[in-house]
């Protein structure tokens, strides 16, 4: 059982304020991808839960217990390091094995257990060899292996897959989250990668210079983005946003087109790229530029001076200069005020 | 050319070298098989022979075995807290340092003025009243004390040379690792002796090798202290070249001691072999 709740952390770094006052709760064997920029604070917050980092101020609970004076070994947890930090003195086997020779388990479960993970991970005819002649990925899975291998509690993962080629990743990504489901493991997973994000999470929490902007089930946050930076960050391409005019008691004008919209006394209007299609009536778009993707044709255009894109079907080639009138779903456009940047009901 | 280039910029050091270094040790190695214009073994077995050598030589190897370890504990215990210094680690690290620039000499004297029989010791043994008179401390009765006396100034001069290598060992060791250790449950303990200790064999090798090569040439701490009471091979080779005139068993000695050195330096170097691959 373990709960993890963060209370009001915030963290400065000298001047510099990487956390302001997170707040999150993570249930039990809940599995939270925390997602965002760059330099967002991901890999700070994740520290401050292992403990390798103290909170300037807030509190930080593990199953029920005050956790943020405790040394990182008395956390219960097991984390993947961002840059890996794979022993170099050690062999593959032995770096698996690291934490359970700590706990001074019985060689039989060590080699059961490291067996095991590393197949998994697929680095079992990798054992022997120290880390000094793997590959990055090779490393970065040798860091995996050896945070599952401790079956812990809770499990820190910090983009654990960035260097893994596509085909690879998809595959250990099936993987974790297939033993991760398995085991009582409570995990926080950092990811660039939308994609990873939305597939292995049961929250997503996205995070944008170092505050928690929304926390909520993927299609919650694609869907309904509780900020504007959320729509612009999750998505790709992502949401596009229109100047809106009030035209009446919730109605807006959004070039040159009426739609209804928020009583609020500003707002800005902001539709999907795929929640678009042609129509005889709508967004009048000029088009910039066009690209076949396969399965679509995305669309790069300019709505009343404004970027904008659409995915539309692959059968739909327009050329540059031409002018599409896209209509939005009408049950998928979303406001957002313009002055806190937060969602609009 | 480029390729010829870095060994000819080598080459002032390397001729410098061979004049200064190469050329007086191929005349003492010369001179240890010489005896009156013929090759022989006879130097040697004159040394073996003296009733003093094995006194010399278990006495030399006896006080590097105590010194050593204890300026490895030393000096590995005062390199992980300066490691983990905030702040003032240069100044301690200065200060740590002050006794590297005394010379082993000074560094006798220093301590035979605590030692001798109007030293410091005495003079606070019978201010306490722990004595009625000052003792004879250094005196050929106990030679223990003498011995005891040597190895804390071998402490005291030269734990410090150990100790900033170490320093700069740990320096290199990327705080990533320790912090890995910590995730994994390691203890202070443990991940000293699983994480810090296996990182920092190379700095090891190196203040080992020197310390232990130097402290088979202990020799002006020695006298300094323990006058001839006390005999190592270095003073047996200052004896014998200066006082009994006898150059070829004096170069012998000095043969016995580069063997006993390279011989441990080849061990050290076995002993704490990293395996290519599991360099950091
Ligand atoms: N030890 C430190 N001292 C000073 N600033 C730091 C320190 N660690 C992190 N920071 C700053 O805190 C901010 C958050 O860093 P953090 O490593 O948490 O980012 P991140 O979200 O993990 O980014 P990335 O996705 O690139 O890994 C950054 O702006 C970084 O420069
Ligand atoms: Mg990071």
């Amino acid at each position: 059982m373990a709960v993890i709740e963060i209370k009001q952390v915030a963290k400065s770094f000298g001047s510099f304020t990487a956390l302001h006052s997170v707040d999150l709760t993570i249930a039990d064997q809940e599995f939270m991808v925390l997602l965002g920029a760059s330099g967002c604070g991901k890999t700070t917050l994740l520290r401050i839960i292992a403990g390798l980092e103290t909170p300037t101020i807030g509190e930080v609970w593990i199953g029920g217990r005050r956790v943020d004076h405790l040394p990182p070994r008395e956390r219960g947890i097991a984390m993947v390091f961002q840059n890996y930090a794979v022993f170099p003195h050690l062999t593959v086997f032995e770096n698996i094995a690291f934490g359970l020779r700590m706990k001074k388990m019985d060689q039989a479960e060590v080699t059961r257990r490291v067996n095991r993970t590393a197949e998994l991970m697929h680095i079992e005819q990798l054992l022997k060899r120290y880390s000094g002649e793997l590959s990055g990925g090779q490393r970065q899975r040798v860091a995996v292996a050896r945070a599952l291998a401790m079956e812990p509690d809770v499990i820190l993962m910090d983009e654990p897959l960035s260097n893994l080629d596509a085909l690879l990743r998809l595959e250990m990504r099936a993987e974790l989250k297939g033993v991760l489901a398995e085991s009582n493991t409570t995990t926080i997973y950092v990811t660039h990668d939308q994609v990873e994000a939305m597939s292995l999470a049961d929250r997503i929490s996205v995070m944008n210079g170092g505050r928690i902007v929304q926390a909520a089930n993927p299609v919650e946050v694609y869907r309904n983005p509780a900020a504007r930076f959320v729509g612009s960050f999750i998505g790709n391409p992502p949401m596009n946003f229109l100047k809106a005019e009030p035209a009446g008691a919730g109605k807006w004008q959004v070039a040159g087109q009426v739609f209804d919209g928020p009583a609020s006394a500003a707002a800005e209007f902001a539709i999907r790229p795929e929640d678009l299609h042609p129509a005889e009536a709508g967004l009048p778009a000029e088009v910039r530029v066009v690209e076949p993707l396969g399965p679509h044709t995305l669309v790069t255009a300019s709505v009343a001076g404004q970027p904008f894109r659409a995915v539309l079907e692959s059968n739909l080639l327009p050329a540059p200069g031409d002018v599409l009138h896209l209509a939005p779903v009408p049950d998928r456009i979303r406001w957002f005020d313009p002055a806190t940047q937060s969602a609009l009901r | 050319m480029p390729r010829l280039l870095p060994y000819l910029l080598l080459l002032p050091a390397t001729a410098f070298l061979c004049l200064f270094f190469l050329y007086p040790f191929v005349q003492v190695a010369h001179d240890s098989v010489m005896r009156n214009g013929v090759y022989t073994l006879e130097n040697f077995s004159r040394m073996a022979g003296h009733w003093k050598f094995s006194t010399a030589f278990w006495n030399t190897m006896l006080l590097a075995a105590v010194v050593v370890p204890i300026q490895l504990a030393m000096a590995l215990t005062m390199a992980s807290i300066v490691t983990k210094l905030q702040r003032g680690r240069s100044s301690i690290l200065y200060i740590f340092a002050i006794p590297l620039g005394i010379s082993d000499l000074a560094a006798g004297l220093i301590w035979l003025s605590v030692f001798e029989q109007s030293g410091f010791l005495n003079s606070w043994l019978v201010g306490l009243g722990i004595v009625d008179q000052p003792i004879l401390l250094l005196g050929y009765q106990n030679t223990w004390v003498i011995f005891i006396a040597i190895v804390l100034a071998e402490v005291w001069r030269a734990t410090a040379i150990m100790m900033v290598i170490l320093v700069a060992g740990m320096g290199l060791i990327p705080k990533e690792y320790g912090e890995a250790a910590d995730v994994f449950g390691a203890t202070r303990w443990q991940k000293f002796r699983r994480v810090t200790l296996p990182m920092l064999k190379p700095s090891l090798q190196t203040a080992l090798i020197l310390r232990v090569i130097l402290a088979f040439e202990v020799f002006a701490v020695v006298v300094a202290l323990g006058g001839t009471q006390l005999p190592v091979l270095m003073s047996e080779t200052y004896h014998w070249q200066f006082a009994m005139q006898e150059r070829g068993v004096a170069a012998a000695f000095a043969m016995v001691i580069l063997g006993v050195s390279v011989a441990f330096t080849i061990l050290i170097l076995r002993l704490l072999h990293v395996p290519k691959g599991a360099r950091v």
